[in-house]
């Protein structure tokens, strides 16, 4: 199909403009996006066409002058104050049938699972209301449908909605969550990463719906500590898979693997590379592991993954407070919840219970525009557990302070606790009770 | 009544995170939590074991994530075609096509490569590179995504088709300094090289002018009148060229066509494997931003990519690889610059700093 001639950006309607930078990014071996609009220019739905036309006509415009022309604003559909990302075009005047170019960001089903039809009525959706484009998936984990008028915003919603499907969170709200493939398709999987991600969400859906907390807060969900959704960097409140008791070993097939890939392979890639020392390679090729000292890194596990697998005494981890750049700096969540178990009912209400008062905090004591993480920063990690009612765990440090510039009169107080809380957790029976 | 009844709007059905289940490739729904193990027959397949020997096959493939409604039905008949008609998608954007049939890998591979959609990204393999909106859709973007990713992934197709990297390398792009991207092994990101330029005739009616001050992380931007209208000043040795002020002042342009550079950071991981998960740091800065092709981009990934793929050991990630061969030689063996730049100075900065006799020679 070859392009208009005009020069400049400009053309009558009906003509194609020219595309010559996007025209390079049509060769090579990976997919184009560039061809998918061209396809929606020159055959797809008459409303299409005319939209990708001044779109691709915009896009190349940007290449050429090397910036952007979107401006943000304020839309939304009924009932809702988010879930849709408005775009403006601030050069409608050359590019016009693209001057409204709104994203609808919809939640996917947990896990990212479809079925062919699905996508199929998703496409019908999208060539009746939208443009025709849509990305799977944004990078909070919402379905991106790009392209839809100011006008076809509530009917495209309408639509999508009555197929059981609703708005993700854009501005100061909750998030779209994401979970990993976990318990549907992985054996590292350590806890039911659907459930937990649909019931959180579920039940502060209010929060992302309505748009009234200091700034963002996302949820994810990582079946072990391999993070597949990178839950530590990216979220507020990040749910990690763990476990308590022993790797399970198959020392048969440790010897198969060793017999495979050979001795000093699996020492140099194994039993060294283990963070805490915790494994050792016996003569007879069976692995000895020190589980005291295993911090349950998923190294091991990665690459025997016949050989070793997660304990039986399952649950999760919850780091908070990670973040990128904006203000303070990046954030990574740090560990607030070691373990809890994750199974029955119970454990679950207790989880949701947990993530409210989180939010209920978040929104009573942060600033304007700051993240929980920053928040923690500025009032102390002290601080936030005691608003929390958790108590403070060794495991939420890399060591104690080094500072000595701290009141600690009360110190005795603070360890009478400690040695209560550990006799509790012994069985013992505690005076204070 | 009834024009009244007609004019209300529908109220939404708050539904929330739809239940995946209805969509779930039956083996999987079936097995839901009861996988036992494991392993890769190729490139771009996964075979997974469940304990009661059921096996599910998995077929992963690139994709160029914004799709248009052709490609989408494209993908829907190969699943119809050649798979059990379910589809999910990975974080990074590739589809994976699941299949009970062992005998049905095969032609699914065949047919998946024979549409353009390379099948790999599995293992120790180049996966697709998360990224961001960029000049197709964003309000604030540098540079573009999607297209300088095409080009990028072009560029490394090859790694994404085998699992010959050391380890996994995971690669990012972001068209602004907040960083959507994420972290990354390899992470390229807008990175402004000038202080904004303020419109001032446009400040006072757009911005919420205590707002823009409160945001700026280094108290640079105070108010002030200019020419006689209520407006925003930098004090531009303060200024860090962050554009943490450009979303809600927009008048505060921190794009330039010229002063809009690229960055390339190295070393940031997201697992816990091993070592605990990381931040990405400076390799390079001051990159041309020469969309759509990226040149100069594309010749200091690939220089960092090659001493990696050369240098590292079998299940290194990039920063536990640098770890150990140090940055003295990292930098040598990219033939990078180690500049006064890359010496943090943020909060915390001291902490990144040598506190020890170790030195790499």
């Amino acid at each position: 199909m070859k392009d208009g001639d005009s020069a400049d950006g400009a053309t009558k309607v009906g003509d194609k403009h020219p595309t010559p930078h996007l025209d390079q990014l049509e060769d090579g071996p990976w997919p184009s996006f560039v061809t998918g609009l061209k396809r929606l220019r020159d055959e797809g739905a008459p409303s299409n066409q005319k939209v990708m036309n001044d779109l691709l006509g915009q896009l190349n415009h940007s290449y050429e002058n090397r910036l952007g022309y979107w401006k943000g604003g304020t839309l939304s559909v009924f009932g809702y104050g988010g879930g849709i990302i408005p775009r403006f075009s601030e050069v409608a005047d050359q590019f016009p049938e693209s001057k409204e170019f709104h994203t609808l960001r919809v939640m996917p089903p947990a896990g990212f699972h479809y079925t062919t039809d699905l996508l199929r009525q998703f496409a019908d959706v999208w060539e009746r209301h939208g443009s025709g484009l849509i990305a799977f998936h944004g990078q909070s984990g919402d379905i991106m449908f790009q392209g839809c008028t100011t006008e076809n915003t509530q009917i495209a919603f309408d639509e999508l909605n009555g197929m059981g499907f609703d708005l993700g969170g854009a501005g100061p709200a909750l998030r779209t969550a994401m979970s990993c493939v976990g318990h549907a398709r992985c054996e590292q999987s350590c806890f039911d990463e659907v459930r937990a991600h649909r019931s959180l969400v579920n039940t502060l859906l209010d929060e992302m719906h309505r748009p009234s907390l200091p700034y963002k807060f996302k949820f994810k969900f990582s079946g072990c500590a391999n993070d597949c959704v990178n839950s530590i960097h990216r979220a507020d409140f990040a749910v990690i898979g763990t476990w308590r008791d022993d790797i399970k070993i198959k020392q048969d097939k440790v010897k198969e693997h060793v017999a495979e890939k050979g001795r000093k392979y699996t020492i140099d890639t194994v039993i060294s590379m283990c963070p805490t020392r915790a494994l050792s390679l016996n003569d007879d090729d069976t692995l000895e592991i020190d589980n005291r000292s295993c911090v349950r890194c998923m190294h091991c596990i990665n690459v025997m993954t016949k050989a070793l697998s997660p304990g039986d005494d399952k649950g999760v981890s919850i780091l908070v407070g990670g973040k990128r750049a904006l203000k303070i700096g990046d954030l990574m969540g740090t560990m607030i919840i070691p373990f809890m178990k994750l199974e029955e009912d119970e454990d679950f209400e207790k989880l949701e219970e947990f993530a409210e008062n989180m939010v209920e905090f978040f929104a009573d004591n942060a600033l304007e525009h700051e993240r929980i993480g920053e928040c923690i920063d500025r009032i102390g990690l002290p601080a936030f557990l005691e608003a929390m009612e958790i108590e403070p765990d060794p495991n939420m440090v890399n060591h104690p302070r080094t500072s000595s510039y701290v009141r600690t009169d009360d110190f005795d107080e603070h360890a009478a606790k400690w040695f209560a809380r550990k006799a509790r957790e012994a069985g013992m029976d505690v005076a204070a009770d | 009544m009834n024009q009244e009844a007609k004019a209300k709007p529908r109220m939404p059905d708050e539904v929330g995170v739809p239940d995946p289940f209805p969509y779930m490739h039956p083996v999987m729904k079936d097995n839901y939590g009861n996988w036992d193990w494991h392993d890769r027959p190729r490139p771009g397949v996964l075979r997974h074991v469940s304990k009661s020997g059921d096996v599910i096959y998995t077929v992963r493939a690139g994709t160029q994530r914004q799709l248009d409604v052709f490609t989408i039905r494209r993908l829907a008949d190969i699943g119809d075609d050649y798979a059990d008609g379910h589809i999910r998608f990975t974080t990074r954007s590739n589809i994976e096509y699941m299949v009970a049939d062992e005998a049905k890998v095969a032609p699914l591979v065949e047919k998946l490569e024979a549409e353009g959609f390379p099948v790999g990204g599995t293992g120790a393999s180049i996966s697709m590179i998360s990224h961001t909106q960029g000049w197709l859709h964003c309000d604030i973007p540098g540079t573009d995504a999607s297209g300088v990713v095409k080009g990028m992934m072009d560029m490394l197709h090859q790694e994404f088709v085998q699992e010959k990297m050391p380890n996994r390398l995971r690669i990012t792009t972001s068209c602004c300094q907040i960083n959507c991207g994420g972290q990354g092994d390899i992470a390229i990101n807008v990175q402004y090289t000038k202080p904004p330029k303020i419109n001032h005739d446009l400040v006072a009616n757009v911005c919420e002018r205590p707002v823009v001050v409160a945001r700026c992380p280094v108290a640079a931007i105070r108010p002030a009148m200019v020419n006689g209208k209520p407006s925003l000043e930098i004090d531009e040795k303060k200024c860090v060229c962050c554009g943490a002020c450009y979303p809600p002042c927009p008048p505060m342009q921190i794009n330039g066509d010229d002063s809009t550079k690229i960055a390339i950071w190295v070393g940031g991981k997201h697992s816990n494997a091993r070592s605990k998960p990381t931040f990405h740091k400076l390799a390079v800065a001051n990159l041309p931003n020469n969309a759509p092709h990226w040149p100069e981009v594309k010749e200091a990934v690939g220089k960092i990519v090659n001493a990696y793929k050369t240098d590292a050991k079998h299940w290194e990630r990039m920063g536990e690889w640098i770890e150990r061969i140090g940055w003295n030689r990292f930098f040598e063996l990219t033939d990078l610059a180690f500049t006064k730049h890359h010496l943090d100075t943020w909060t915390g900065a001291r902490k990144t700093m040598n506190m020890s006799a170790h030195v790499h020679f």
